[in-house]
């Protein structure tokens, strides 16, 4: 009788034989998609902000991943198979994730009692990760399916309209709220996991890893606010112009400009 | 120093130190009287020099309430017997000295193990549970060993490895602080992590990572562990447990990846 194929209630006999190997691999797995969802939000919070360099700067990077350099022409399609995989990575993180919820008012209320008795900072941080991860299912959400269905209304202007026009702005500073908590959290919080830079000494490692963890958070919610700000200001401005695509100045007067 | 300023420090040397009066607030319960129910007690008592909690519980015991129920074996952090929450930190009572405690002083039995009645609680079953559970005791290699024979040498930096995840006292305090044992109670704790690790660098131990996947490798075992690190940080006998949690992650990981 080959028990592998032998199904009782969805689990196949072989299995009870051995443990899975899903549990290993689901671990890492959830570990390998926040890592790389989290590179990317610093990559992504680089790219957006040089917006603070100039609308030039802003339309410039813009246009570098719509292949515009490379082709002669911009391509925003490129935007969406990159979101595209954004949202795999992020949906797989999230369905991996969840297996860590409290997953029921009992676990709930037990967690939330240890934690408030115990007072204890890493545990405290958990919490938060737990409530920005679950705010974040719907906040990123909008914007990975705005940017997915509409990647050629990326670029100073464009941005700046759906930032203040199209009302996006009180989305997005709940969303760099708690991307940058939830990604600086989680990326201390791999680096303990997996004993990442534990050196000879793994508690003073620990307690530098934290103050760095807190360093690059506020270094990225000053980075994001100050990009926010600067897109809602070229918003209102724009408002006017709602809909109007940016030119950069080198081809404002120039013939065949892209638009 | 004058014959005058001698004169004054002795007298200041001679004068009584006034001491705290300390207030204990007590979680009292029995559970095994259907009238009892859950309350706090309290109690007031002087402060001594070099008190700690043994003392000043068994002061209390003998001169107020001899109803009072609380373990203690050796009182000197060896036994493992008075673990209990501090101002809601598991800890070993016998090591806490009351003059780094505030005046005020919760107590309350550990939470996660059956409670005996008040501050006692039964930890030894569960760890007998988990411990036959990981077949936590030495699987050695070869034959019965023959004990008219020398011991087989060990490298000593090997031997010191084993020493230091062999000071475990079983006392209960990482699972008491574990969040993830408080939302399910099916997890192994880091006691029962750091006994995996204690063994798995045995170098007389024959089973392979394999083996140790077959107890550790689900979400009860290593994979759920959310590296909270309260374990690590409440351990009385500042045992390695995040660095020994995360070897073993490694290694289990590795496993998941190998067929």
């Amino acid at each position: 009788m080959n028990t592998s194929t032998e199904v009782i209630a969805g689990v196949g006999l072989a299995d009870q034989a051995r443990k899975s190997l899903w549990p290993a691999r689901l671990d890492w797995l959830q570990s390998a998609s926040g890592l790389l969802l989290a590179l990317f939000m610093w990559g992504h919070m680089f790219f957006v902000s040089s917006i603070l360099i100039s609308k030039d700067a802003m339309w410039t990077i813009t246009k570098m991943f719509e292949g515009y350099f490379f082709f002669g022409t911009a391509h925003p399609w490129i935007v969406s198979v990159v979101v595209a995989c954004v949202i795999v990575l992020f949906v797989g993180h999230a369905f991996l994730a969840l297996r860590k919820f409290p997953i029921n008012y009992t676990q709930y209320k037990l967690f939330r009692g240890h934690q408030k008795l115990l007072r204890h900072g890493d545990t405290t941080l958990w919490f938060w990760q737990v409530f920005t991860g679950f705010a974040l299912f719907f906040l990123a959400s909008v914007h990975l399916y705005l940017m997915l269905t509409r990647p050629h209304l990326i670029g100073p202007y464009e941005s700046a309209d759906r930032v203040w026009t199209e009302n996006m702005w009180p989305l997005y500073i709940l969303l760099l709220l708690a991307v940058e908590m939830h990604g600086g959290i989680g990326l201390y919080r791999l680096a303990v996991k997996w004993g990442w830079f534990a050196g000879s000494d793994a508690n003073a490692s620990r307690k530098n890893l934290k103050t760095l963890k807190w360093a690059i958070t506020v270094f990225f919610l000053v980075l994001g606010f100050a990009t926010l700000a600067a897109y809602i200001k070229i918003g209102i401005e724009h408002a006017p112009n709602y809909g109007q695509h940016y030119v950069p100045t080198w081809l404002q007067n120039a013939p065949g400009a892209v638009k | 120093m004058t014959d005058t300023a001698v004169q004054a420090a002795h007298t200041a040397d001679a004068a009584p130190v006034a001491h705290r009066r300390l207030r204990f607030n007590i979680l009292r319960y029995n559970p095994q009287d259907t009238g009892s129910v859950p309350r706090m007690q309290t109690y007031e008592l002087e402060e001594a020099d070099g008190m700690t909690l043994f003392i000043a519980l068994n002061e209390i015991k003998e001169k107020q309430d001899p109803s009072l129920q609380y373990d203690f074996v050796c009182r000197a952090g060896i036994c493992g017997s008075c673990g209990m929450l501090i101002n809601g930190r598991p800890t070993l009572a016998c090591r806490t000295l009351t003059k780094n405690l505030d005046a005020e002083i919760t107590l309350a039995p550990l939470p996660f193990f059956e409670l005996i009645g008040d501050l006692s609680v039964d930890t030894g079953k569960w760890m007998r549970g988990m411990s036959e559970r990981l077949e936590g005791w030495l699987h050695a290699k070869g034959p019965e060993p023959d004990l008219r024979r020398l011991e087989e040498r060990m490298d000593p930096a090997v031997a010191d490895q084993v020493y230091e995840l062999d000071r475990c006292i079983e006392c209960g305090c990482c699972v008491a602080g574990c969040g993830t044992a408080r939302m399910r109670e099916d997890f192994v704790g880091a006691v029962g992590l750091n006994r995996v690790a204690r063994f798995k660098i045995d170098p007389r131990d024959r089973r392979s990572d394999e083996d140790y996947y077959e107890v550790i490798g689900d979400d009860d075992g290593v994979f759920g562990c959310m590296s909270m690190l309260a374990c690590h940080d409440v351990c009385p006998k500042n045992l390695p447990l995040a660095t020994q949690i995360a070897f073993m992650r490694r290694k289990m990981v590795a496993i998941g990846w190998k067929k």
